[in-house]
């Protein structure tokens, strides 16, 4: 007598990425302290903080480029140490560094890459003949990378990263260094590639613009924590005002913030030396009642601007508006390469 | 599992060799350095010492001092070893010479003649300036020839009792070019393992193409592997090029004798395995560009001049015998002379192809350990 055991493939997990408490130190630095957060199935998430708050480590220990030194990450349900190698089958990389091969062409640039997943010759011809024609490379097929432009090879980089069919998509900075129109150009095809596929993607930038445009979610994160996380909407509904006046002066007598403080709708003042950014409910009521003190205390408003609350203002908000030039931990351990782009 | 494992690793050669064919240059100018170095090296080297300056200071002027002087200017015209300047001064000889105007000073000295005739053990004097000590063992020798052939003037006796010593060359005479072709392969294979292993794989770490490797499905051994065996191909290429190269130029008989060259192939391929093993071991954890260039030179000396490519071991004092007994260019070296040299076949050669074996095994072994497949 047999029996047949039919066992239903496990369910695919809730979420594309679980991240809990994750944490990597360099010696006493630590550029991620505990982070914690997940990002759901076809999401485009964006990871946004200032200059070394810890994004790229955050990415490079999601794509077992770095080993995570506590707390524990899944990708589609793989854990990232112990299951590495299935995470690599699962996810497509950008990193920040331009790694196609110069002297190569395009199409032999995808198809080291395809070959380096295994995927078969008849498939892999098929494959790179549609990628190049979505990211509008096809007539430069043939020719070497050195002659590309820097938006060209990052489209390049896009249509080999998604070569071997990933589900998820990470992304680290992918527009620094274009200029405007290949930045737009990059934007349009990642939208038009993710409509088109069943694909999470998770992308670092510095571009605040792109980021309120094209991300359903949005993590901030400073000092290797997260300091925030919801969707771009809901992340400046957050943030007091609903418009930012941002003024400097000549001269100012003291009690000058508290006097700015007292005005019509306003819900908080910081000041940078002689500028002063003041978030309102009412940017025109409070611009009026400004020009009147200012007038009356007889000082003289060099300068003013008044605009709607912006991602750029949750990102002052939330991180701050000090340089970040401080040292961090030894580059050789978080990044041996010295050379990019 | 084997052969998709085997698909990534052809995929990681397919890459170094298409970028290789596409931009040649560097592995070319990897082959110009010691080819270079073998054709000044060999002339410099290999050639006889002639025209050395010699003064001479006659205090005698009697006939045996004459016919002596008569043999000296004979041989400064035909073997052009020396050339002579007579003094009358030989304080002005020995100024001269301290000077450097003259490389050695032959003094006969006034009762010369007298002892000749007499028999009372005549002597002349050779001053040698022996900072150059090439020159000076070249004018000894010389000088010595002569005097044997000005003192056997007598008949030998019927009968002798000296032991004299017959010497048989074994291979026809080998020129100091054909001496330095084994250790200029062999530095051509190391050149290429060095820009190969050590420059392009530097430099293709720091700009970031190794990350994008890092996040396929490749594991340790096909990064390993695929790596090594891309750089062993190019050392390939490089060490036969000079092979047959060197050949015709060094003036090997019968150059492109395909079995010696086949033969060589087979050195070829373990030298190179050995060293590009070696330059992996080196540089498995180094990421600075500057490392490999800095050190280029260093590895350069510490690896050829001990390996006996330019002067025999035996020379060599003990601590340096200690490197060249670790030294894969020692094994490398020896084997290319068997093979050129001599025209033995590979059992002769046995010994080196093993220990050049069991260095790949021993260095890839020790970077397979230190190899982080990680940033």
């Amino acid at each position: 007598m047999t029996s047949a055991v039919h066992t239903a493939p496990p369910p695919p997990p809730e979420f594309a990425v679980e991240v809990d408490n994750l944490t990597k130190c360099f010696g006493d630095f630590c550029a991620v302290d505990n982070l914690s957060f997940t990002v759901k199935h076809g999401e485009v998430f964006g990871l946004l903080g200032p200059n070394g708050a810890g994004k790229s480590t955050v990415i490079r220990m999601l794509t077992t480029l770095v080993l995570p030194t506590s707390g524990r990450a899944a990708i589609i349900g793989h854990d990232i140490v112990r299951g590495a190698n299935d995470v690599r089958q699962a996810i497509g990389v950008i990193p920040q560094a331009m790694t196609s091969d110069m002297d190569l062409s395009a199409w032999e640039n995808m198809n080291i890459f395809a070959k380096l997943y295994g995927i078969p010759r008849e498939k892999r011809r098929k494959v790179i003949k549609r990628l190049l024609e979505e990211v509008d490379l096809t007539q430069w097929a043939d020719k070497p990378v050195k002659m590309f432009s820097g938006g060209m090879r990052r489209r390049l980089e896009i249509a080999r990263g998604l070569v071997h069919e990933p589900k998820i998509f990470f992304l680290d900075e992918p527009t620094t260094g274009l200029d405007p129109v290949s930045r737009v150009m990059v934007w349009e095809m990642l939208t038009a590639l993710k409509q088109e596929r069943d694909l999470t993607i998770i992308v670092t930038t510095h571009y605040m613009d792109e980021a309120d445009s094209l991300c359903d979610r949005i993590a901030i994160v400073d000092h290797g924590k997260l300091v925030a996380l919801d969707s771009p909407l809901t992340l400046k509904a957050s943030i007091p005002g609903k418009n930012v006046i941002e003024v400097s002066f000549a001269g100012i007598p003291d009690g000058w913030q508290q006097l700015l403080e007292s005005l019509p709708e306003v819900a908080e003042v910081k000041a940078e030396g002689l500028v002063f950014r003041i978030a309102t409910h009412n940017g025109p009521k409070t611009t009026v009642a400004l020009m009147d003190a200012a007038r009356e205390a007889e000082v003289s408003v060099t300068s003013l601007s008044v605009q709607s609350t912006t991602l750029d203002d949750v990102f002052v908000h939330y991180t701050g508006r000090q340089l970040r030039d401080t040292l961090q931990a030894p580059s050789a351990k978080e990044s041996p390469f010295i050379m990019r782009r | 599992m084997l052969k998709n494992s085997l698909h990534r690793i052809g995929a990681i050669i397919e890459r170094d060799l298409r970028r290789f064919r596409r931009s040649p240059t560097l592995m070319i100018v990897s082959m110009v350095m010691p080819l270079v170095q073998l054709v000044i090296l060999g002339y410099a080297f290999g050639g006889k010492i002639k025209h050395v300056e010699v003064g001479v200071v006659d205090q005698d002027h009697r006939v045996p001092a004459i016919q002596l002087k008569e043999m000296f200017n004979a041989v400064a015209a035909n073997a052009q070893t020396f050339d002579t300047t007579s003094y009358s001064d030989e304080g002005k000889a020995l100024a001269d010479l301290r000077n450097g105007s003259i490389n050695a000073l032959l003094v006969i000295p006034p009762e010369f003649s007298r002892k000749v005739q007499a028999g009372m053990n005549p002597r002349i004097a050779l001053v040698e300036d022996n900072t150059d000590q090439f020159s000076s063992s070249a004018l000894s020798a010389s000088f010595t020839e002569l005097l044997t052939a000005y003192n056997g003037k007598a008949l030998p006796p019927r009968i002798s009792n000296a032991v004299n010593l017959s010497v048989v060359e074994v291979y026809p005479y080998v020129p100091y070019i054909q001496y330095l072709l084994p250790g200029t392969i062999t530095l051509a294979i190391f050149v290429s393992a060095m820009i190969g292993g050590g420059i392009i794989f530097i430099d293709d770490k720091a700009r970031g193409l190794h990350e994008g490797y890092l996040t396929t499905p490749l594991t340790k051994f096909d990064l390993i592997l695929g790596f090594n065996l891309a750089g062993a191909i190019k050392a390939v290429l490089s060490g036969l090029v000079l092979a047959t190269l060197g050949s015709v130029i060094a003036g090997i008989p019968d150059p492109l004798n395909a079995l010696r060259l086949l033969r060589m192939l087979v050195l070829v391929a373990f030298t190179a395995l050995a060293l590009i093993s070696m330059m992996f071991l080196i540089m498995v954890r180094v990421s600075d560009p500057l490392v490999p260039r800095a050190i280029f030179g260093v590895l350069n000396t510490v690896l050829f001049f001990p390996s006996g490519a330019v002067y025999p071991i035996n020379a060599f004092p003990p601590w340096m015998k200690v490197i060249t007994t670790i030294d894969p260019f020692t094994y490398a070296v020896h084997g290319f002379k068997s093979l050129i040299l001599k025209n033995t076949g590979l059992m002769a050669i046995g010994s080196d192809l093993l220990f050049l074996a069991l260095f790949t095994f021993i260095a890839m072994a020790a970077a397979t350990m230190l190899f982080k497949r990680t940033l």
